[in-house]
């Protein structure tokens, strides 16, 4: 039997990671694009509280992941606040039609 | 004390001078009076000073006064006066034909437009003539003598419309000017090496050996220049007789008695300056002038231009007394003649003035019966300086003639006997051209019968000045005084202990030893002169036509002056002008050339300049424009605005430093 190790976790947090990116590059539509945000923010969550228990063995990594869920809850109620304004100015919330800033 | 009175002999015409420049024209009788007066108290203030200085009867009197003046630095220069007993002769002599020459010029020039400002200028003269043998110190003379050269210009072209005079003022000016520069240098020398202009620390410094050599020689030729060019020595004689286009009271204060002499005061005055190399050449100038001059006079048929060269002649004779050591003998003529020879100017003034403005003596003759008190003491002043045995001319020029054949006899040499040789035949000559002019202008029938009928004696303003100098004429050359109050001035005076005095006191012995056979020299060839002037021009036994066409080069070769002013107008006038329109051509061509050619070089430079300014700076400017355009242009195309792009970008950007990191380690 195998141990679960640090190296379990580093990949979970990839593979978590990655799929939080997919989901902001691909999808168009806004709400899902934080969805995969929180993917992110969350990998490196776990990351944090790996190394914390395998590398150091203070509580500064969990600490860490406590304030990243904080300011994610924040984050997230900025973001849907913006797509909120979004939508009310343009009758969507696709991500390639928000392009008025392109050059 | 003594030094009061002669300051206020200076001031007092300075004073007249300036009232009478500005208020002349407004004070009655144009103010004649008051130049005239001041120069009669003047005179007065030169005899007293004269007594006070004569009654010491000490040849060595001096009194030497000076203030500083200006002080730069280390270098002091100090001005003041110094009288002694050669100052106190020329005072005299000055104020005395100047105070007759302003009596004489009020009957002479009455009428004339300009009447106010020619006693103006009389005045401005006196002042400079009487501070120029005052002064103590070299840049004080300096400065008179140009301010008498300033008169002197002033009245020679008194009667400017006429162009002849403008012209002759101009040619006395340059001509001077010649001489003055040498002067000029000769005082800068002297204070290069001395550090003072006073002459009795210049005397010094040479008494003490300091200054010596060649560049005292130099020093003492220099100065000499100056004589020349004032005195009218060869070769700078030329501007004497055109001067006489001057009124003729002024040829006779100026051009005859006091200013042409003041180049024989300087160098009487700085008479230890020169060496013996000096005093050959300044005896030869003087010899040479004395001999020239006489022959252009004996043929010359100007009555003004004929005394012209004779005062000429006469001053080189002094020269020539001063050059061969006779400087007692030297200045004594200078006193002499400046009495005689004011008289005879003048005596032709009263001619003149009675032939209304004739002076061509072609057109005068048997004046005697009309002008008795002219003719009278124009006689007393032709024997004079003629040589006729106890007028005072005799004596002076028997000194000279016995310093001469003493200096010959001392030193032996051709060169001396041939200054005594020419200089007694120039006696002769002498005699026989002013006896010429006299028996032309008052002997015979009259030649211009309307002009002698018209003819009268002058009021008593000049025939008084006539008069008082005839006296003087005839009782100057008595008493010893002179000879024993104006002393050769020796090295030993101006040193403490140096023992010169007996070789000169040696040379004073061998004139003594020369003096009868100078006297007789003398009275023979000058009573030759007479008697051949006489033949010719009082019993015309022969005729002068016939010489003349006899010997037609000689005489054309003198008519015309020895050619001078035909070779100085090739010359130096020619070569002047040549040289100035070279200059002009040079700086027509050359000067304006460069200053063109940095005009034309500028505008080049400021159009490549503009140039550079517009292609390459500009250009540059716009480069750097266009490529941030170009930057802009290309770079746009990636900000898509879609936010997605750019986390893909900001991916792809991790994973390549994530790719170089790895290939770093």
């Amino acid at each position: 039997m195998m141990a679960v190790g640090l190296h379990h976790f580093l990949v979970l947090s990839a593979l978590l990671f990655v799929l939080g990116l997919l989901a902001v590059i691909t999808k168009k539509n806004a709400v899902t694009v934080l969805m995969g945000i929180e993917l992110i923010l969350n990998a490196a969550n776990i990351n944090f509280i790996a190394f914390s228990r395998y590398v150091d063995t203070d509580l500064d990594g969990q600490l860490f992941a406590l304030f990243v869920i904080i300011t994610a809850a924040a984050a997230a109620a900025v973001a849907l606040a913006i797509v909120l304004n979004i939508y009310k100015q343009m009758r969507s919330v696709n991500l390639d039609e928000a392009d008025t800033l392109a050059g | 004390m003594i030094v009061d009175y002669v300051v206020w002999i200076i001031l007092l015409p300075l004073i007249s001078f300036t009232i009478q420049i500005f208020f002349g024209k407004r004070l009655p009788r144009q103010g004649d009076w008051l130049p005239t007066s001041v120069m009669f108290v003047d005179l007065l203030l030169a005899l007293i000073v004269a007594g006070k200085v004569f009654s010491a009867y000490d040849p060595d009197f001096r009194i030497a006064r000076s203030f500083e003046w200006v002080v730069l630095g280390t270098t002091t220069i100090k001005f003041g006066l110094l009288i002694d007993n050669l100052t106190a002769v020329m005072l005299f002599i000055v104020t005395l034909v100047s105070s007759l020459v302003h009596l004489f010029s009020i009957g002479y020039m009455h009428g004339d437009p300009r009447y106010s400002r020619y006693f103006a200028y009389l005045s401005l003269f006196s002042f400079s003539m009487l501070g120029l043998v005052s002064v103590d110190n070299f840049l004080g003379i300096y400065m008179f003598w140009e301010l008498v050269g300033v008169s002197s210009f002033l009245l020679i072209g008194f009667w400017f419309e006429k162009h002849s005079a403008s012209n002759a003022a101009k040619k006395a000016f340059l001509v001077n000017r010649v001489g003055d520069v040498g002067m000029f240098i000769g005082i800068l020398l002297i204070f290069a090496i001395t550090h003072t202009f006073n002459f009795d620390e210049v005397f010094g410094k040479i008494a003490s050996g300091e200054f010596a050599g060649a560049l005292l020689t130099a020093a003492g030729i220099l100065i000499f220049c100056g004589a020349v060019g004032k005195s009218a020595q060869f070769p700078l004689h030329v501007w004497l007789p055109d001067a006489m286009e001057g009124p003729t009271p002024v040829s006779a204060l100026i051009h005859a008695a006091t200013m042409v002499a003041a180049g024989v005061y300087l160098v009487g005055r700085t008479f230890v300056l020169y060496t013996e190399t000096a005093l050959l050449i300044i005896a030869g100038i003087g010899t040479i002038t004395a001999f020239i001059a006489a022959t252009i006079a004996v043929v010359q048929m100007d009555i003004k231009k004929v005394l012209a060269y004779s005062t000429i002649s006469q001053l080189g004779y002094m020269i020539a007394a001063l050059g061969v050591g006779g400087y007692n003998a030297g200045l004594f003529h200078l006193m002499t003649h400046a009495f005689f020879k004011a008289l005879l100017f003048l005596g032709a003034g009263s001619v003149i003035h009675a032939m209304h403005h004739e002076q061509d003596m072609r057109q005068m003759g048997g004046l005697r019966h009309k002008l008795p008190i002219t003719f009278v003491t124009f006689l007393i002043a032709t024997m004079a300086i003629s040589g006729v045995p106890g007028l005072s001319g005799f004596f002076s020029k028997d000194a000279i003639l016995a310093a001469a054949l003493g200096k010959a006899m001392e030193t032996g040499t051709l060169y001396h006997y041939l200054i005594f040789a020419t200089l007694i035949f120039t006696a002769g000559l002498t005699a026989f051209y002013m006896f010429r002019a006299l028996f032309l202008t008052f002997y015979g029938t009259p030649r211009n019968q309307e002009k002698y009928d018209h003819a009268h004696e002058s009021p008593s303003t000049m025939t008084i000045p006539l008069i008082a100098l005839a006296l003087f004429t005839v009782i100057g050359g008595y008493g010893s005084w002179f000879e024993e109050l104006i002393r050769k001035p020796s090295l030993a005076m101006f040193s403490t202990g140096a023992a010169q005095e007996a070789a000169h006191a040696a040379a004073e012995g061998a004139a003594h030893g020369a003096h009868t056979i100078a006297m007789v020299l003398s009275i023979l060839f000058a009573f030759a002169g007479i008697f051949i002037a006489a033949l010719y021009y009082y019993w015309n036994k022969y005729s002068a036509e016939a010489v003349s066409e006899k010997f037609a080069a000689l005489y054309r070769f003198l008519w015309n002056k020895w050619y001078f002013d035909e070779l100085y107008q090739a010359t130096a006038v020619r070569g002047t002008l040549l040289l100035s329109r070279a200059m002009g051509w040079f700086d027509l061509k050359v000067i304006d050339g460069i200053v063109n050619g940095t005009a034309r070089m500028t505008t080049l430079l400021s159009f490549g300049s503009g140039t550079t300014d517009n292609r390459v700076v500009d250009g540059l400017v716009n480069w750097v424009a266009r490529i941030v355009g170009w930057f802009g242009a290309t770079l746009r195309e990636i900000q898509t605005g879609k936010v997605q792009a750019y986390i893909l970008m900001a991916l792809g950007a991790f994973i390549l430093l994530y790719v170089i990191q790895l290939a770093m380690v």
